[in-house]
């Protein structure tokens, strides 16, 4: 067994687990690690601010699947990491977290740069540890990087005081891990599976409903097998985009609050609802007294607590989705619904999504069509939050699982611009598009240094309407129009700001410049670049079912 | 219709088998905040297996939270099992020390408590006397309903600990 330092320990760790980018930022306790990270046969990448280093390890994990890594310091360097591990938590996303923290003896004594981080974080990751040991700590590290992505994936936060990462150790990185408290289920029960089937069978108006836990899962082949055998339409939640194509026939667009009517529709008429890695979350149902009021429901989910936590359900079945819809698809029959897709493609012609762009201003939707038809269904959407991302959820036709990454959960702002980087550094060739908002892209703005230095050309396209666009929706609709610190005054020159930073920038005022703007951001091939887009300021995110409320209660266009 | 029904409240005693670790316990303790379960009481300590302690809670909630209590609790990395002891007979025990001023009154009162219940002289001088008592929680409250119509000075009580009555499957 070789002898070397915990500092070292982690790196070969991160070797063994076949990391190849580690986001983070040094400082005085982890000068131990990075020194030993001077030495890794993998990217180390160097942020602006540990929040990016976060988002870019979610953005990682969110593209590949396999955990995204992020190292930082102790204290302030900890506390930054917050936002992104509690993102990554309500996301389901694996992400291994390496804070230092001050020496095993100063721990308690409101040492410099020390924070409780392992208390702070305890509500949000997966598991965590404070490793005072170096013996523990080949052990750590590998239940670690198991425990992220296992089960339901989820953060896991290592903190690592300095002066374990400088002790010495005979290195032996374990083979496997045996953890009793951890012994995830992933086979469905066959018998649930049985009556799943025969529910189905015996349904008029089925829906699927699948989430982020397909496309964890990777079981975006089986789902559209289940919905093509048995012929069944089928939503997807903000998570769960790209599980099946945004062009298949069978697909209904999102559901929930800002859902196609046609999804929310048929949701709320359907006998049967089959939910897939989904977790009923508020912005799906609304109204849970009158989300699917007439619906059998059939859950699929890895993680027992997310069963019946909202609803009660009637057939659940827990583990892993892959391995159930491969078993339900041995089983299943095309089911009778013809009648009810032609009522649904009824509706969908009814109420369509739609806007009016009947002048030369820059429709916010718009823009997101051209982006999706020019990127087209094999590009990395990557999203903020607010207005821009709602739209792009119904205007860009994922193609693919792992394409459409968002904070869904927690609704980040300053998610995308990193979370972008992250997806870009795991796939050089592909096209990143980062569309995002004013409000959104000045909370993370700082890494353009981290993209320039890496050569990472990703798009960002900006939505700019010069406001923080969904909270003034809502004050428009809910507020009497009293745009209270809504306003974005004091915006920068986007295009200027991206120039200072050796990036490239361009600003669209009018429709007719959307098109060939986007086929020049494609030629820029070593750096980012901004599309500024000076969108209609006061456009809004229909159709919308305000909170708490139900289908009764959509507003649409006009 | 898919709506949880209103249930009745009702008190529980859930047995959870977790690793004999440093900070266990605050997982354990900050997944009740964190999701706003209540606790009523919380008892903790070693097994036969040193590397396992044994947390017996008292919780409360109707039928639905007291369901996510158990699979929450299941979640946690270091929870090796958890056991809602309701489900099963069990064995039951609160220990409570009750302090009083003494007087020739409270001697007395105690020593007819003594022939019905399990209690204990545990400490007595000029001034004070105190009293142990091991019994079940609903003795426990009995108890204490009794003891507070006379002159208490202190009462600390441990909470419950209780086991199954059931073998162990191996």
């Amino acid at each position: 067994m070789p002898k070397m330092t915990g500092a070292q320990a982690v790196v070969e760790a991160f070797h063994q687990e076949k990391v190849t980018h580690v986001f983070g930022l040094p400082g005085g306790a982890c000068l131990p690690l990075f020194d030993a990270l001077y030495d890794a046969r993998f990217k180390v990448v160097l942020v602006r601010h540990e929040q990016g280093a976060v988002h870019m390890a979610e953005g990682y994990a969110r593209s590949t699947g396999r955990p995204g890594v992020a190292v930082v310091t102790s204290g302030p360097g900890a506390t930054n990491t917050v936002t992104g591990i509690a993102d990554a938590y309500i996301d389901s996303i694996p992400m291994v977290v390496i804070c230092a923290q001050v020496k095993t003896y100063f721990i308690g004594s409101d040492a410099f740069q020390e924070a409780d981080i392992t208390g702070i974080t305890r509500p949000i990751t997966k598991h965590n540890y404070l490793v005072k040991d170096v013996r523990d700590l080949p052990r750590v590290l590998k239940e670690a990087f198991y425990l992220a992505q296992n089960g339901r994936p989820g953060p896991v936060l290592i903190d690592f005081p300095s002066d374990v990462s400088l002790a010495e150790i005979d290195f032996d990185y374990p083979k496997t891990v045996d953890i009793r408290g951890f012994k995830p289920t992933l086979q469905g029960h066959p018998g649930q599976i049985r009556k799943a089937a025969k529910l189905i069978q015996h349904s008029k108006r089925p829906v699927v409903y699948s989430g982020g836990g397909v496309v964890i899962s990777n079981a975006a082949d089986e789902l559209r097998e289940l919905v093509e055998k048995a012929n069944l339409p089928c939503t997807n939640t903000l998570m769960g985009l790209g599980g099946l194509p945004g062009d298949h026939p069978l697909f209904l667009g999102m559901l929930g609050m800002h859902g196609t009517v046609y999804a929310n529709k048929a949701v709320n008429d359907c006998d049967l609802l089959i939910a897939v890695g989904a977790r009923f979350d508020d912005r799906v149902t609304g109204d849970l007294t009158k989300f699917a009021p007439h619906a059998k429901i059939v859950h699929i989910d890895i993680d027992p607590s997310a069963i019946a936590k909202n609803l009660k359900v009637d057939v659940p079945i827990v583990g892993d989705a892959k391995q159930i819809l491969q078993e339900l698809n041995k089983i299943i029959s095309p089911a009778d619904t013809a009648e009810w897709i032609k009522q649904i493609e009824v509706w969908r012609k009814e109420s369509p999504l739609r806007f009016n762009d009947d002048d030369n201003s820059i429709c916010p939707q718009f823009v997101i069509q051209r982006l999706s038809k020019l990127f087209g269904p094999e590009a990395i959407v990557v999203t903020d939050v607010g207005q821009h991302q709602m739209w792009a959820a119904q205007y860009y036709s994922v193609g693919g699982p792992n394409r459409f990454l968002t904070s869904g959960g927690l609704g980040t702002m300053g998610y995308g611009f990193p979370a972008a980087i992250g997806a870009q550094c795991a796939y050089p060739q592909k096209h990143v598009v980062c569309i995002t908002g004013d409000g959104s892209f000045q909370m993370n703005i700082q890494e353009f240094s981290t993209a320039m230095v890496h050569k990472l050309p990703i798009k960002i396209a900006l939505l700019n309407n010069g406001f923080l666009g969904m909270v003034r929706q809502w004050q428009e609709i809910f507020y009497r129009h009293r745009y209270s610190s809504s306003v974005m005054d004091g915006n920068p020159n986007f295009v200027a700001l991206a120039k200072a930073y050796g990036a490239e920038g361009r600003r669209i005022t009018s429709k007719p410049d959307v098109d060939a703007a986007i086929e020049w951001s494609k030629t820029i091939a070593d750096r980012p670049c901004v599309l500024d887009f000076a969108v209609r300021a006061e456009e809004n995110v229909f159709p919308m079912i305000p909170s708490g409320k139900s289908l009764e209660q959509l507003m649409d266009m006009a | 219709m898919a709506v949880h029904e209103s249930t009745p409240v009702q008190q529980r005693i859930i047995s959870v088998l977790v690793e004999n670790r440093a900070g266990v316990l605050s997982h354990v303790v900050g997944l009740f905040s964190a999701r706003g379960f209540n606790i009523d009481s919380l008892a903790v300590g070693e097994t036969e297996d040193p590397s396992m302690s044994r947390i017996t809670l008292v919780a409360k909630g109707d039928e639905k939270t007291l369901e996510q209590i158990k699979k929450q609790l299941n979640k946690l990395i270091e929870v090796i099992k958890v056991q809602d002891l309701c489900d099963e007979g069990f064995i039951d025990r609160e220990l409570m020390l009750v302090k009083f001023r003494a007087s020739p009154a409270v001697r007395s009162q105690i020593d007819t408590l003594v022939k019905e219940y399990h209690i204990l002289i545990a400490d007595e001088n000029e001034k004070t006397l105190t009293i142990e008592s091991t019994e079940t929680r609903e003795n426990t409250k009995k108890l204490f309903d009794i003891f507070k119509t006379m002159e208490i000075l202190e009462v600390v009580q441990t909470g419950a600990v209780a086991l199954s009555r059931k073998a162990p499957k191996d």
